[in-house]
């Protein structure tokens, strides 16, 4: 095993986009465990040097694995195909873009009424949604292998995942907001 | 301990005797030292039976320093040389610090030197660096260890504040070269604190560690479980503290008394007496303020606990909102948390306690010493990695306070590793150039969550130069973030199309330079030239005997993995360093270490593949059966030292949209 090998192979799951998250969290640990700085705090500088860059990778490797969008990207470019790349594969789909830019107009409005209410409910409402795109994801590409409509269900997720980073952060500020005020009062 | 066996029974290194170790606290207003002795960690009190090392430092016209309570008893005769807070000084320059003033509407007695990178002070012993004050108080905790344990330390864990950013990191590491300590780990506080409570109290579940401190917050959420401290989140404010409770106390008497502008000394005096009333007010409903001014002027004043915590009401809320953040960070609800522990003397104020008790709806804990949990969590970490196991193990997870990135056309800020992110980390990300024939790249490495570079803290500047001609958005630099153990970063940019490579390393520098160190190492305390040489002489023989050591206890246990040429090999380049070790030749010794380093490079990349293995054997063999008969393709990586993250990069129109760098 080199420090080049894939995340999977690294965490000795099969290259799939349904995981037991149990699994790899343990596995997570039972490589720290053996790379970790903190292992080799007294050992040799080349021994040091080799347990930082491979704590590093294995961290990597965890994050990257742990979330569904991550790992769905990663799957991609293993397979050779970059979704980030694949611009324009959502031109045609009219639908998704109109259906993305009311929500977008949803979280605007919310977040100029400084509606905490509405913000929450656009979040439970798109986390649903997301959730479905997931399901459909994993049979993509764990049922049907299907690559290139796996690509298409990736670049939607990139899309709504931003989105739900919107919500969060717009949230977030109407809250410090609320929390200042009652502060200052 | 079952999960994390590390060496198999009779496999595990020669015993060897004890080695010495300590672990300290550099705190604001106080610092603490601590060891593990026969199991148990302890706070160790100097002579007068004290547990306590007050952080102040005064210098003397003949370049001598008082430390401590010593220096203390000086703060209102001697305030321009008696410093004290000075953690809060490090890795900041004076428009930091003016800001600072400014916010707090107070006036500090010292006269600050602009320097590059980090403020001055001056003192009647000249000009002192934050870093060379710090490195006195750390002279004092070391001297205090060695005296307690009689020889030595072999090394020690200072904490930081897990708010601390990369500058104030880099600081107090160099704050410990001078003071000669061998740095094992910089460890953040709450997780130190995590560490004392948690293998104390056997503690599983998320748990919240609310740090309030003399000049920092911090906030942890960490996740213990048998033997894992995970932190899953940090977050807080290196600017906010004990000292701000103070200084609102200190505001409230100059507007109750209707004072006149102040000397510094009678400023100091009223501070002093400002700080035993806010104690005073943890036990009692009002505290009395009397002082007798030099200009004849009395103050008799009492604040009751009401009016304290009105006048700091919003110092608790700012800690509220950190405290909200991170468990945003966290992805969890208050009520998810388990625990809350009260770290910092200041967490002993009632209003602190009230709030934090309201946020998270529960009491917290306060079963240990808010003063001493840091540094006893510090000297059980110090006695780990020491390697005096105790036969229990654990593996701490941490993770980094502010996001990492650099700046990009428009002055915006592209992060590279975001906060939170777990440590080592190392990740890189393709860049192109702005223009056609662009030979050169100024890459400005930042830290901080705001879009906007001017709003975030810049650690770094450095230029890779003899890009080959190229018409815009051809070249690919690729620039690898690394943070090692200790969240300290580095960054390379690398010119990666076809054939031409050009590379460079830096290590933000906004603490002190190495030449700085070196000449510091050089000045200090009266040390003639030969002094710093012989110095500098010990440390390459006491670094050469770990290294032959280390090697050996390899050798041990693994020699299985070499062939008989190579342990040969090994083995003539320990004879050499040994050799070297008895003269004086310190030259000879740097570069017998490289050597020996060199032969054993391939051996620690056998033992640390073998670790690997270890790790997963005997895990569900038939899931490893059929991910190996899958085996996906690897990815295209470019191989590199640093083992780069392989994220995407960029479309190339992306990039040049984007992404560019701008030219110099």
């Amino acid at each position: 095993m080199d420090l080049t090998c894939d995340f999977f192979t690294l965490f000795r799951l099969a290259p799939r986009f349904r995981l037991d998250v149990a699994a790899l969290a343990a596995r997570y640990l039972e490589l720290q465990n053996s790379v970790h700085p903190d292992r080799f705090a007294q050992a040799g500088q080349a021994e040091r040097r080799l347990s930082m860059q491979w704590a590093a990778r294995v961290n990597e490797a965890y994050r990257t694995l742990k979330e569904p969008l991550a790992r769905a990207q990663y799957l991609l470019r293993l397979a050779g195909r970059d979704p980030e790349a694949a611009s324009g594969a959502l031109a045609e789909d009219t639908d998704f873009l109109m259906q993305q830019m009311e929500w977008r107009e949803e979280v605007r409005q919310a977040r100029q009424e400084r509606s905490m209410a509405a913000l929450r409910e656009l979040r439970q409402r798109l986390a649903r949604e997301v959730q479905a795109q997931y399901e459909a994801l994993a049979a993509r590409f764990d049922d049907e292998h299907d690559l290139a409509a796996a690509v298409g269900q990736t670049r939607r997720l990139m899309f709504q995942e931003k989105l739900r980073a919107e919500i969060d952060d717009a949230l977030a500020f109407l809250e410090d907001a609320e929390d200042a005020e009652n502060a200052g009062a | 301990m079952t999960l994390f066996q590390i060496s198999e029974p009779g496999e595990s290194a020669a015993p060897h005797e004890a080695r010495l170790a300590a672990g300290i606290d550099l705190g604001t207003t106080n610092s603490l030292v601590a060891t593990v002795k026969s199991g148990m960690a302890t706070v160790l009190n100097d002579e007068q039976g004290r547990p306590l090392l007050p952080s102040i430092v005064r210098y003397l016209p003949d370049g001598t320093a008082q430390v401590g309570y010593e220096a203390g008893d000086w703060q209102a005769k001697d305030p321009r040389n008696t410093i004290v807070s000075v953690k809060r000084f490090m890795g900041r320059g004076v428009r930091d610090i003016a800001y600072g003033e400014a916010l707090h509407g107070e006036m500090l007695p010292y006269e600050f030197v602009d320097a590059p990178g980090m403020a001055r002070l001056r003192t009647c012993a000249g000009v002192k660096s934050p870093v060379e004050i710090s490195a006195e108080i750390l002279k004092a905790a070391r001297a205090r260890a060695e005296a307690h344990l009689g020889g030595e330390l072999a090394g020690v864990v200072i904490t930081v504040p897990a708010y601390f950013d990369d500058a104030q990191r880099q600081a107090t590491r160099d704050a410990a070269r001078l003071a000669g300590l061998n740095v094992f780990r910089l460890l953040n506080e709450p997780t130190a604190a995590a560490i004392a409570y948690g293998l104390d109290n056997a503690a599983e579940g998320i748990y919240a560690v609310y740090d309030l401190g003399g000049g920092t917050f911090d906030i942890s959420i960490l996740k213990l479980s048998r033997g894992v401290f995970e932190v899953l989140a940090t977050g807080g404010d290196s600017a906010l503290g004990g000292d701000d409770f103070d200084q609102r106390i200190f505001c409230w008497v100059l507007e109750e008394a209707r004072l006149p502008p102040l000397s510094s000394e009678d400023a100091r005096l009223i501070m002093v007496r400002v700080r035993e009333a806010k104690e005073f007010l943890s036990r009692h409903d009002k505290a009395p303020i009397t002082v007798k001014l030099s200009s004849g002027l009395t103050v008799d004043l009492t604040l009751d606990a009401r009016t304290f915590a009105t006048i700091t009401e919003n110092l608790v809320a700012r800690t509220l909102r950190a405290v909200k953040k991170a468990l945003r960070d966290a992805k969890l609800l208050p009520e998810e948390v388990k625990g809350v522990v009260m770290v910092g003397g200041s967490t002993r104020m009632p209003q602190v306690q009230r709030a934090v008790a309201g946020a998270f709806g529960r009491q917290p804990l306060n079963n240990l010493d808010p003063d001493k949990v840091v540094a006893l969590g510090a000297a059980i970490q110090a006695n780990l990695l020491v390697g005096n196991r105790t036969g229990e193990d654990w593996l701490l997870l941490d993770v980094i306070p502010l996001s990492l990135g650099l700046e990009t056309m428009g002055g915006l800020t592209e992060k590279i590793i975001p906060r939170n992110a777990a440590i080592p980390a190392a990740r890189a990300q393709e860049f192109t150039t702005f223009r056609d024939g662009q030979a050169a790249m100024s890459i400005h490495v930042v830290q901080g969550e705001r879009e906007m570079v001017a709003d975030c803290r810049s650690l770094a500047r450095f230029e890779l130069k003899g890009i080959p001609p190229m018409v815009a958005g051809a070249a690919r630099i690729r620039v690898t973030f690394q943070v090692d153990a200790d969240g300290l970063l580095s960054v390379r940019a690398r010119e990666e199309t076809a054939g031409v490579e050009a590379e460079v390393t830096v290590k933000p520098s906004y603490g002190l330079s190495d030449d700085e160190i070196a000449a510091m190492l050089k000045d200090s305390a009266a040390h003639a030239r030969e002094d710093a040489q012989r110095r500098a002489l010990k440390e390459a023989q006491v670094e050469a005997q770990r290294l032959i050591e280390a090697t050996e206890a390899a050798l041990r246990e693994d020699v299985r993995l070499l062939a008989a040429e190579e342990i040969a090999r090994i083995e003539t380049a320990i004879a050499r360093l040994q050799t070297l070790i008895l003269g004086d030749n310190r030259r000879e010794i740097t570069l017998a270490m490289d050597d020996l380093a060199y032969e054993t490079q391939e051996f620690a990349r056998r033992r640390m593949d073998q670790g690997i293995q270890r790790a997963l054997a005997g895990k569900r063999v038939e899931e490893l059966a059929r991910g190996a008969a899958s085996a996906p393709p690897m990815p295209a990586e470019p191989s590199g030292a640093f083992a780069p993250s392989g994220l995407p990069a960029p479309s190339a129109s992306e990039a040049s949209a984007s992404r560019p760098e701008k030219t110099t």
